[in-house]
């Protein structure tokens, strides 16, 4: 009985998901020990939080994109909403709370906000879907740039400014490290969660055949307001810590571009798949700074290869050589070697 | 009275320019199926070349247009069989990303050889205007409508009158039943991605003397504009894209004269929203019945 339970925990401890974990939590160790022993550079420094945001940006839109399969084009609309929502937020009880309870709470207000405007989205989403729904999920995005372009609160086309001597909420990657780590965590395992429990399934199986989801009795309307409320609410907490790490922040900037650079971490990453999108979000983040170097080539560079891998991935021969060297495959194989051998001693 | 006629003047102008790339979105849809995003960057290289014809190499506006147009359908075929082709049977969102990698690939070597600085656009169309009881009507929108109104008229009848067009029609209908009845579906996406990108190298050039800078990434916002309109009239549906082209450019500059300049954009995306939650395929679009 006892062995049973120690089994199991170490079955747990060691699965696919509780791996996911580990592997996040090691990333940011190094990354803390660099930052806070001073080894990391200066480069590495500003794009921490960069990262950070955009793993949570990427992991929320797989829910929408992965697990509903829906196309949403509008997802920096839902941050832009949670950032400026969120920062003035914090720029009111600057004076009142200390940072530890005033950043969480601003994120949640971000992100509350953000999820009512995710539901508002969401409800063109029952009538319309795939590349209506997408034109539409970029309209809303273009919609809230354009209206907090104009919302005198938010400082108008010049944007918010967070080192405001009234107001000063701007803070060093330093600051926000221990911020984005627990977003971060948080984001992933709620969304793991997600992935795994009943609701999760039900969201795939509407990704997958909605007739067939919504005759075993699936509520569709909820889950798809519901995925795309989450969504949102991720996005926009994701949102108030990246405005945090700016001076100023410029409504412009969350435009349909960068919901565009969004889902392509989603999809070079693998739709549905949390490792991915974590690891594509690093790797697209991380590479256009690698290569800054080569300045005038690096964009270029960089759209050469997204072309790359996807013409690669869909390459049937590419797949068959993908498939025979990937690890599993070499594994399996050694394993058969010694079989044989085995079985030639006897 | 004379401000509503000069908005409807302006906005029948850019709306033909929204309506000749939309073509291109709805024909390459209607028979490719996939979203071509990066046609609104051919927009961009087809006025770059007219610049380099028409200030470097020194040639008649005339040699420069019809390079233009032949550069971008050839380049329109070359980015088909290049990047979009290999893709066919890969799923409808890497075929996306491949498109957004493109729209990046034209805006970044736009940006290395002509830099990031904008360029003025040379003053290839040279006509008096005219003057109708008070709203006055530059050259350039006369041509401008004039052209287009032709295009859309010759468009017509090749896609219902020509062997080609028939084809067309026929591989956006069921591509594996127009191959059994002999017809090359390669060919005849060719033959689309040629003409919707020749008709956005003519939107370049109307888009380039109306606003007279271009810069790399010029032709984002008209292409998603002309997307929308796309999406409006209902997707891979000619006249739809004619029509939810010049609506769209008709509302977004009543709104700019009537209601907000800054928040014209805003409007004509919330009238799009609206339409599609009353007709989920666009104005003209089919309906699309489901199977159980």
């Amino acid at each position: 009985m006892a062995k049973n339970i120690f089994k199991n925990a170490i079955k747990k401890a060691f699965s696919k998901d509780a791996l996911t974990i580990y592997f996040v939590i090691a990333i940011y160790a190094v990354i803390s020990v660099m930052l806070y022993g001073g080894f990391a550079s200066r480069q590495l420094t500003n794009m921490l939080i960069s990262v950070s945001c955009y793993i949570v940006l990427a992991v929320s839109l797989n829910l929408v994109v992965g697990l509903l399969g829906e196309l949403s084009l509008g997802h920096a609309g839902f941050m832009s909403v949670g950032l400026f929502s969120g920062c003035l937020f914090s720029m009111w009880t600057v004076d009142l709370l200390p940072m530890i309870v005033r950043l969480p709470l601003s994120m949640i207000f971000g992100g509350l906000f953000a999820a009512v405007v995710g539901f508002v989205v969401g409800l063109p989403a029952l009538r319309l879907k795939g590349d209506y729904l997408a034109i539409v999920t970029l309209a809303c995005g273009e919609i809230i740039k354009n209206v907090i372009t104009n919302l005198e609160i938010t400082g108008g086309a010049l944007g918010l400014t967070t080192n405001n001597s009234d107001a000063f909420i701007y803070s060093k990657p330093k600051e926000l490290l221990p911020y984005a780590i627990v977003l971060v965590l948080v984001t992933v395992v709620v969304m793991m969660n997600i992935k795994k429990s009943r609701h999760g399934r039900a969201i795939m199986a509407i990704r997958d055949n909605r007739i067939a989801a919504e005759a075993t009795g699936i509520n569709v309307t909820y889950y798809k307001l519901i995925v795309f409320i989450l969504a949102a609410f991720f996005a926009g907490a994701a949102g108030v810590l990246y405005g945090h790490s700016f001076a100023n922040i410029k409504p412009a900037t969350f435009n349909y571009n960068m919901s565009i650079e969004i889902l392509v971490i989603v999809v070079l990453g693998g739709m549905g798949s949390i490792n991915g999108s974590i690891i594509a979000a690093i790797a697209l983040r991380a590479l256009p700074e690698m290569l800054r170097e080569f300045s005038d080539y690096r964009m270029l560079a960089y759209s050469i290869l997204l072309i790359a891998i996807m013409l690669l991935n869909s390459n049937a021969k590419f797949n068959e050589l993908k498939s025979k060297m990937s690890l599993k495959n070499i594994l399996s194989l050694l394993k058969t070697k010694k079989a044989k051998k085995g079985g030639a001693k006897q | 009275m004379s401000l509503f006629f000069q908005t409807l003047i302006s906005g029948l102008s850019l709306g033909s320019i929204y309506a000749l790339i939309a073509l291109g979105y709805t024909m390459v849809y209607g028979i490719a199926k996939m979203l071509n995003f990066a046609h609104g960057d051919v927009i961009m290289i087809g006025a770059y070349s007219v610049i380099v014809t028409v200030m470097s190499l020194n040639l008649p506006p005339v040699i420069a247009i019809l390079a233009s147009i032949l550069f971008c359908a050839l380049l329109g075929v070359t980015i088909e069989f290049l990047a979009y082709k290999p893709l066919r049977k890969a799923s409808p969102l890497a075929v996306l990303i491949t498109a957004i990698g493109v729209s990046y690939f034209l805006q970044n070597i736009a940006q290395l050889i002509f830099g990031t600085q904008q360029k003025a656009f040379p003053k290839i169309i040279d006509l008096p205007g005219i003057r109708i009881s008070g709203v006055e009507i530059n050259g350039i929108t006369l041509i401008t409508l004039a052209v287009t109104a032709i295009i859309m008229i010759a468009l017509t009848l090749f896609i219902n009158k020509t062997k080609v067009g028939k084809a067309m029609r026929a591989v956006s209908e069921d591509k594996e039943a127009a191959e059994l009845m002999g017809i090359s579906t390669n060919r005849t996406i060719s033959v689309t991605f040629a003409i919707g990108s020749a008709l956005a190298a003519v939107a370049s050039i109307f888009y380039g003397a109306t606003y007279t800078y271009i810069k790399p990434t010029t032709g984002s916002m008209p292409g998603i504009k002309a997307f929308t309109a796309a999406v409006f009239g209902g997707i891979g549906s000619i006249p739809g894209a004619m029509l939810g082209g010049i609506m769209l450019g008709v509302i977004e500059q009543y709104s700019k004269a009537y209601i907000s300049t800054t928040m014209s954009d805003a409007i004509v995306f919330a009238v799009l929203i609206i339409v599609l939650l009353v007709k989920p395929t666009g104005l003209l679009g089919k309906k699309i019945s489901e199977k159980v």
